[in-house]
């Protein structure tokens, strides 16, 4: 699986990518496909407010919800649309156009406790071992 | 997208000009009415009705019929649903004049028959639960669901304690429960069963505080076992200040075996449409009468009915009352059939329903024992679960390959509690024949399994339809006719599919 | 026990089968504490007894079918086609359960989606869900949905939406944070659109109004939704079904979400239930819409397929996250529902919202010629309207039952400021003829 490095990873497989003070999120490519076909995504709104660890999105398979965490904290500067009438862009291009939200945020050192691609990878191979 | 002319709507169906229903052609109001009324009240927006005659529509329609499993032509072996036989005197007697045509707002004196029922039908459902007094109200098990957390939360408050904001819930509950309690504003927490399925006492313990509001339970429960330290349970929880609600699902077990009032509970919900024989209409109308003990009643939702000597009548006096959860008195027609099925039945026939889905439950769980693992093996109530774990195919796809073999499939994939869980409840309706026939069904898929599970994972082979796209139905929601034809003009615009 | 198979002797073959002796070797885990109840019930009628026993409690009803009825408020007499019946008494709708399995399903399921393309086109919004409990359960769940959708506060509803209907979006919303806040009437029973500024603001969710109103009224809405909407607040609107054949309906108010007692439309009155609570809503609120929703499309052969869809909101996938605790609807009601729009048919539908007016304005102005009894003769009206009278409504009342005419429903136990009034309600099945008695004796009263 890909897991690119210069990406930051959490417990809760999001993924985050750092641009200036900005920083865009979406889910990895291991979430993408434990939860298979992506039918809907409900992104949050533009200027709402996050908070690391706590659910901002919500991502729907034809039989479950699952809650998405913000990566960092922050504000929600930029949502993708595209995902209202293209859900399957999760599927198909989890680090591309299928990124979920920017946050503009607030506390950069936040950025050092999210995971690394080699311990991500790492922390998915205990978590199938349990 | 293939159709085939019997899969066409009635939409599609439609010719311009063709009519299905008549109607007087005279006026009585003085000329041009109509025109008398201000243009923007009228309707300008085309209505695009079908436009059929009557002998098309009702083939349509009876034709429509013939692709769907039901009671009366298949067995239907659904857990948690009680799938029984809906006797056809209750529908004879919902369809009487004097029952079918009453006005809910006619004068009391005039509907003494249909309230006399209602009264009587509460005196019998008080006799089954051993509560104190019941609404009618609820229309379905979930509604009555939310009246009775309602119940707990008016009656918590009414004693100032304001901060009981927490419901327990067993993780094998149904999913109503809490979303009932959390739309209501309480706060829900799971409590993990022990491994046989049950509540765990030490678990309950360390999750019970004076923040508990209630703890919502079914028994027997989901996994069809009975929860035998429910005496203790009950002790604890009320020991704590907190309520006992039962959900009464699986009550079709228990009629004239244990009372849910005995066992300690505060509250109860029925669903006349599973215990009471009322039939399930392809998903509604239900009827879902909750019960409480005396320290409840006064805040049931008004109107109660009540008897005053030789009369009947709707009684709105009831000081801490909730309010009103429904229009009118409930889904009375309901009501009704109820009460026809146990009178029809009475005290003995009651008990032999249930005794009779407990042996048929146990039955089928020895016969299909030697093919599939049972969740908890042990004596079961009217209900149990087989799981499908490890087994190479879904528990889904054994419930799609059961359509096949005539068998509406289970319920699948519930309880959460079991992985691959096949639910499987056969009633008091069904013969033994019945069921040896599905226990033939069922290991020939078992061997099928091994041998081709392929034939297992594709099924069904012989419905109407092959497995829809669920994918392609979420993603892109196609729910009116009018959607189609949107969907028709975007396509032809290029847009992404 | 004509309803259970199992024999003596099949009894004995299923316990040899378990391998016990006697269901008690089953019950162990049952408590001894709780074994055998003591239930007072009477014991087995035979079917004959049976049917006897409701043909005499019947006898204690006294049944709109059997005399004249006016009434109306919430539940409406109305023509129901034969073909009707004969549709949803197939064993193979009414005895089926909830069509998860959609191969085994595809008649209850096709029925729910013509019933929600029906709907969708009566109401002129874009989608329907697959039904609700009741009128009022589905405008309390209309309120919740606003008021999730706008993450405010407040709910205005006008004091002419039908007081149960009311009663009961109190009823779900009391403990809740929300509130529900009242705007008030004008002289004609019309809402007043001054109160109803006067309370808007930045915490309204959304407004309630119903038209025809719960006095039959018909409401000028015009620019309502223009209102709202520039307030990021959603409009809600009641109404009788059967009044969209002729009059503009909820989407060309520009209404957000209609809802509704769908009785009329094709179902019994029943004393007050099973009804029909139709719900549909525009294509933005399409994933906070409560209840089930039946979609459109293939399967694996690529033949068209019907499904349950968008189930992700509902409370067996999310639990306590879920947008309503909502499980079953009610279709068998919709399913007659279903039928019945489409027998009327295009014309029909229009034709008797027509004809609902044509008896309700003659009877309002037959009515408005007695001398003792009051109407406003201007308000616009579709099936129903208020008559006030200089004698006590229960007198009136009871002279005319006796001879078996319900003269309406009287409006004081709803709304105890407006003495000795009553709500007449004149829809199809009423004939000039009939009419004609009704204004006769209510002149002798």
């Amino acid at each position: 699986m890909n897991f690119p490095k210069e990406l930051r990873y959490t417990k809760s497989h999001e993924w985050a990518r750092r641009e200036g003070e900005k920083v865009v999120c979406g889910i990895t490519e291991y979430a993408q496909k434990e939860i298979s076909d992506v039918v809907f995504v409900e992104v949050p709104k533009r200027g709402q407010a996050a908070e690391q660890a706590k659910a901002v999105a919500v991502v729907e398979s034809v039989k479950a919800a699952f809650d998405i965490y913000a990566p960092m904290s922050g504000k929600v500067s930029q949502v993708n649309a595209d995902l209202e009438s293209r859900p399957e862009l999760v599927n198909q291009d989890c680090y591309g156009q299928g990124w979920f939200f920017e946050i503009e945020a607030s506390d950069p050192s936040e950025w050092d406790k999210l995971m690394t691609a080699e311990e991500y990878e790492k922390n998915i191979q205990n978590e199938s071992v349990k | 997208m293939l159709i085939s002319p019997d899969d066409q709507l009635s939409f599609e169906k439609s010719r311009p000009g063709r009519r299905g229903a008549s109607l007087p052609a005279d006026r009585c109001a003085k000329d041009k009415l109509f025109e008398k009324i201000p243009d923007h009240f009228k309707r300008r927006r085309p209505l695009l009705f079908p436009e059929l005659s009557e002998p098309e529509i009702v083939r349509h329609f009876v034709n429509l019929s013939r692709k769907n499993f039901s009671i009366d032509t298949h067995f239907y072996p659904l857990g948690s649903c009680t799938m029984k036989y809906n006797p056809k005197v209750n529908e004879w007697a919902a369809g009487l004049d004097a029952f079918a045509n009453l006005h809910p707002l006619q004068l009391e004196k005039t509907t003494q028959g249909i309230l006399k029922v209602m009264w009587d039908l509460e005196g019998y459902l008080r006799e089954i639960t051993g509560m104190d007094r019941f609404t009618l109200q609820p229309a379905a098990g979930a509604h009555g669901e939310l009246t009775g957390m309602m119940l707990v939360r008016a009656y918590h408050d009414a004693l100032g304690q304001t901060k009981r904001k927490k419901v327990l819930v067993p993780d094998s509950s149904h999913g109503t429960n809490p979303a009932s309690a959390a739309l209501l504003g309480f706060h829900v927490i799971e409590l993990k069963s022990n491994a046989r399925g049950r509540v765990d006492l030490e678990t309950l313990e360390k999750h019970l505080d004076d923040e508990t509001a209630c703890l919502m339970l079914t028994n027997p429960n989901t996994l069809g076992l009975f929860e035998e330290e429910i005496m203790q349970i009950t002790k604890r929880v009320h020991e704590k200040g907190a309520l006992l609600y039962y959900d009464g699902a699986n009550l079709n077990a228990l009629m004239g075996i244990a009372r849910p009032g005995d066992m300690g509970f505060d509250i109860v919900h029925l669903n006349l449409h599973k215990t009471f024989s009322t039939p399930h209409g392809g998903g509604g109308p239900g009827s879902g009468p909750v019960g409480v003990r005396a320290k409840l009643v006064p805040y049931l939702p008004v109107p109660l009915v009540t008897q005053q000597g030789q009369n009947y009548k709707l009684d709105f006096d009831n000081k801490k009352t909730i309010g009103r959860v429904k229009s009118f008195y409930g889904n009375t027609g309901m009501l009704l059939r109820a009460y026809v099925y146990i009178r029809s039945l009475g005290r003995e026939g009651l008990f032999k329903a249930s005794e009779d889905a407990i042996l048929n439950a146990n039955y089928l769980k020895e016969k299909l024992k030697v093919a599939y693992k049972v969740a908890v093996d042990e004596p079961c109530m009217h209900e149990f679960v087989l799981s499908l774990k490890s087994a190479g195919v879904h528990a889904g796809d054994v419930g799609k390959r059961l359509l096949d073999y005539g068998f509406h499939a289970p319920t699948v994939h519930f309880p959460l509690v079991v992985e691959e869980a096949l639910m499987i409840e056969p009633t008091e309706s069904e013969s033994k024949e019945t069921l040896d026939l599905f226990v033939k069904a069922m290991i020939e898929i078992a061997k099928e399994i091994i041998e081709e599970p392929d034939k297992v994972r594709m099924a069904p082979h012989t419905m109407p339809i092959r497995r829809p796209d669920e994918v392609m139905a979420a993603r892109r929601p196609i729910l009116s006719y009018r959607d189609q034809l949107r969907e028709r003009i975007l396509l032809a615009e290029g847009a992404p599919t | 026990m004509h309803y259970q198979p199992l024999s003596t002797e099949d009894k004995q073959a299923v316990l040899d089968g378990i391998g016990v002796a006697d269901i008690n070797e089953l019950l162990k885990g049952v408590p001894s504490s709780l074994r055998h109840p003591k239930i007072n019930i009477p014991p087995a009628l035979s079917e004959l007894e049976v049917q006897r026993l409701l043909r005499e409690l019947g006898s204690m009803n006294q049944c709109v079918g059997s005399s004249l009825s006016f009434l109306g408020a919430g539940s409406y007499e109305h023509f129901v086609p034969a073909a009707v019946a004969e549709v949803t008494r197939r064993n193979e709708f009414y005895t089926a359960y909830t069509p998860y399995q959609a191969e085994a399903s595809q008649g209850t399921l096709q029925s729910i989606y013509e019933y929600q393309s029906l709907m969708t086109e009566l109401t002129g919004l874009d989608i329907s869900n697959a039904s609700h409990y009741d009128g009022a359960t589905s405008m309390a769940e209309a309120a919740l949905l606003a008021l999730r959708h706008t993450d405010r506060t407040r709910v205005l509803v006008s004091e002419a939406v039908h007081p149960h209907y009311r009663e009961v979006l109190k009823t779900y919303l009391r403990g809740t944070p929300y509130e529900v806040e009242e705007f008030g009437l004008n002289a004609d029973r019309t809402f007043n659109v001054d109160d109803f500024k006067s309370k808007l603001n930045d915490q309204v969710a959304g407004a309630i109004f119903q038209s025809p109103n719960f006095f039959g009224v018909l409401e000028d809405l015009e620019g309502l939704s223009d209102k709202l909407h520039g307030l990021g607040a959603l409009m809600i609107l009641v109404g009788h079904p059967l009044a969209y054949g002729a009059l503009t309906c909820p989407g060309e108010w520009g209404a957000d979400v209609a809802v509704g007692e769908g009785q009329p439309l094709g179902i019994g009155l029943q004393y007050g239930g099973p009804y029909l609570g139709y719900f549909a809503a525009t294509r933005s609120l399409m994933r906070r819409i409560p209840g089930r929703l039946c979609g459109m499309t293939q399967d694996s052969e690529g033949r068209r397929a019907f499904t349950l869809t968008i189930q992700a909101r509902e409370q067996h996938i999310r639990r306590e996250r879920a947008t309503s605790n909502i499980c079953t609807n009610q279709a068998l009601c919709a399913l007659a529902a279903c039928a019945y729009m489409t027998l009327l048919g295009k014309e029909g539908i229009r034709e008797v919202s027509e004809i609902n007016m044509d008896r309700a304005y003659y009877l309002r102005s037959r009515i408005g010629k007695l001398t003792g009894f009051e109407v406003d003769m201007k308000t616009p009206i579709f099936n129903e309207f208020v008559v006030k009278s200089a004698k006590p409504f229960s007198r009136i009342q009871e002279k005319l039952v006796k001879k078996n005419i319900f003269p309406g429903v009287e409006i004081t136990q709803f709304y105890p400021k407006f003495k000795n009034e009553f709500l007449v309600c004149a829809t199809e099945t009423k004939t000039r003829e009939q009419m004609d008695a009704f204004v006769e004796k209510l002149a002798k009263c």
